[in-house]
């Protein structure tokens, strides 16, 4: 096993991780510029992301120098919706992904450890969950609840916690649990919660960090697919500024409008691709066969 | 009172009667026939405080579930075990913590004994850190102590290293330091040295000597290298298939052998002196798994004296042939 510091020389190895990584920090400094810009460079009635409107111009308006990217049908700013999106698609990624890799971590490694019943209940559930076509059943779900991005967030978070992430990590956990060292343990005396989260879940915590990075992805196509539809309580995200194009109908007339959907088609796709690198780049880390030799 | 209390330090520490682990192989959804695969088969013997008894066999005879019944990783199929008076399957509650410092383990691979996520002092003050025993100052100290006491000096130097930052004989020591923090009484060694280098051996063995004649501790010292048993222990019991075929004390197991299967198992220990010639008992066949075995000498398939009687009567009990020294055969008991 290795240390941290060994863990970073070989990720460094790896340029698409790298590659990733800088996508990914550049993305959050974009999206840090937001406040700072909404507060001392424009004006809030103008450059307000969902309320915004510019009076001194036809709208959709091509980009100028007012409007680095143009403005969308009803007047407001595209770079501002931009921006204002990042910060809370960081949100939402981070935060599905996060209760998707907490709790798919647990119920793998119980799952494993306890085996018997407790597996096979996890199991089906993860491959019912599995079965479920995701984006129709969350268009059920949002048309009957008012979805906005935290608690869209957190029911995606479950979902694939209880998905695939369960039996790829019980995978995991099986080869750890009849490791030698968790025989020491019980010798020593340890309780089986302390052998899950001391021994087994430190042990499988490389892959469940490595899904997590594939699970903002998921996260982030899901919201966007989404929004697209129309079905989630959401005022501004990437998708919806796909959505707002869509649905004025500007979206057929190939290049003519191209400020109105490429920006955010464009940052969505850069999104996902950048976390999904840094996953390929965590992957050479935790999986040696990977690894160039 | 004091009269009618038994004399503890007469009294064995362990106390194994009739020792049986069956293991169901061959289990299918179609298949009705079940089969049972016979680890430890009718296994009874006494360890005294301070003794170290030698358990001896080949791959796979049992050595191992014997082990891992005594410290309660496996649960015996039948028979029991009293480890300081306590039966060993009724312990629970309040009475495991107890068990959990009186019995200790040492694993056989160092590499894989130790995890690999946590420091030498996390991994040595586990048994502490679990049983809830002292501050962490006081851990702190057990722990430099204890790795001190095994050759691991300076011990502070040591506290934040991981186990991959260690050679073979240090991670062993650590882990023999993790099962002596508890100042445990009786300690189930399972080949603690066969996966170490040739070099750092003897050192670990010499280590292991001195650690029980100061702590007072008993040992089972499982290991299949007669030398290595020969050195240590004060008894070998020799395992064939599941069962104690003969146990005595240690020198006189390896010089005066009397089982058929002892005789083959030293005469295949090899001579470091190529001119000697000595006789090789004419062993048949290779060693098989006990399925489903009938009830009769496991050996006597091999067993160059055997006669009519070994397959007409059942398993031959263990019994004492010269002070001290038992033997389970038909024939060397009726001699």
């Amino acid at each position: 096993m290795r240390s941290l510091a060994q863990h970073w020389a070989i990720f460094r190895e790896s340029r698409i991780g790298i590659a990733g990584l800088v996508v990914i920090v550049c993305f959050g400094v974009f999206g840090m510029m937001w406040p700072l810009m909404f507060r001392n460079v424009w004006d809030p009635n103008v450059y307000h992301p969902v309320v915004g409107f510019d009076p001194t111009m036809m709208h959709p308006a091509a980009p100028c120098r007012g409007h680095l990217l143009g403005t969308d049908p009803i007047g407001r700013d595209i770079l501002a919706q931009l921006m204002f999106s990042t910060g809370r698609e960081f949100l939402l990624g981070v935060l599905s992904a996060m209760i998707s890799v907490v709790v798919g971590t647990f119920i793998g490694a119980m799952a494993a450890y306890y085996g018997g019943f407790t597996d096979a209940f996890f199991m089906r559930l993860a491959d019912i969950v599995m079965l479920f076509p995701f984006v129709p059943l969350l268009v059920v779900v949002g048309s009957l609840v008012r979805l906005d991005m935290f608690s869209f967030a957190i029911i995606l978070g479950f979902l694939e916690a209880f998905g695939g992430i369960t039996i790829i990590l019980k995978a995991q956990a099986l080869q750890v649990k009849v490791r030698p060292y968790i025989d020491a343990a019980k010798v020593a005396g340890g309780d089986d919660l302390h052998i899950i989260r001391s021994h087994i879940i430190p042990n499988v915590l490389p892959l469940s960090f490595l899904y997590m990075m594939f699970n903002v992805t998921a996260a982030i196509l899901s919201e966007a697919t989404l929004s697209f539809f129309g079905v989630l309580n959401i005022d501004m995200s990437w998708g919806m500024m796909i959505h707002t194009a869509e649905t004025a109908g500007y979206l057929f007339d190939y290049g003519r409008y191209w400020w109105l959907w490429l920006p955010s088609g464009l940052a969505i796709t850069l999104f996902c691709a950048a976390f999904y690198m840094v996953g390929r780049g965590l992957d050479e880390v935790v999986n040696p066969r990977l690894r160039k030799r | 009172m004091a009269l009618l209390q038994p004399d503890k330090a007469c009294e064995p520490i362990v106390v194994v009667r009739g020792l049986t682990k069956h293991f169901l192989v061959g289990r299918g959804f179609f298949r009705k026939e079940r089969a049972w695969l016979h680890a430890v088969d009718d296994v009874s013997f006494e360890i005294a405080r301070g003794e170290v008894l030698g358990l001896v066999g080949e791959s796979g005879c049992g050595k191992t579930t014997t082990g891992r019944m005594l410290v309660k990783l496996t649960d015996p199929t039948a028979g029991c075990i009293l480890i300081d008076n306590e039966d060993v399957a009724a312990i629970g509650g309040q009475g495991m913590r107890e068990f959990r410092q009186t019995v200790q383990m040492i694993f056989q691979d160092p590499y894989e004994s130790l995890d690999p996520r946590m420091t030498v002092f996390d991994i040595i003050s586990e048994p502490l850190n679990v049983n809830h025993i002292g501050t962490l100052v006081n851990r702190e100290e057990r722990v430099a102590y204890m790795l001190s006491r095994v050759g691991i000096t300076p011990p502070d130097m040591f506290f934040f290293r991981f186990p991959h930052e260690l050679s073979g004989g240090q991670r062993q020591r650590v882990a023999i330091a993790r099962a002596l923090v508890v100042n445990p009484k009786f300690i189930v060694a399972d080949e603690p040295t066969s996966m170490l280098d040739v070099s750092i051996r003897t050192g670990v063995m010499k280590l292991l000597a001195e650690l029980q004649e100061d702590f007072g501790m008993s040992y089972l010292y499982i290991t299949h290298d007669l030398a290595v048993a020969r050195y240590l222990c004060d008894r070998i019991a020799v395992m064939y298939l599941g069962k104690i075929v003969e146990m005595a004390g240690a020198e006189e197991v390896i010089k005066n052998p009397l089982h058929p299967y002892t005789q083959a198992l030293i005469s295949a220990v090899p001579l470091p002196d190529p001119a000697i010639r000595r006789d090789v008992p004419n062993i048949r066949g290779g060693v098989s798994k006990p399925i489903d075995p009938p009830p009769i000498c496991r050996f006597h398939p091999r067993c160059p004296a055997a006669r009519s009687i070994c397959s007409d009567r059942d398993y031959p009990d263990l019994a004492e042939v010269s002070p001290g020294h038992l033997v389970a055969c038909h024939i060397l008991v009726a001699r």
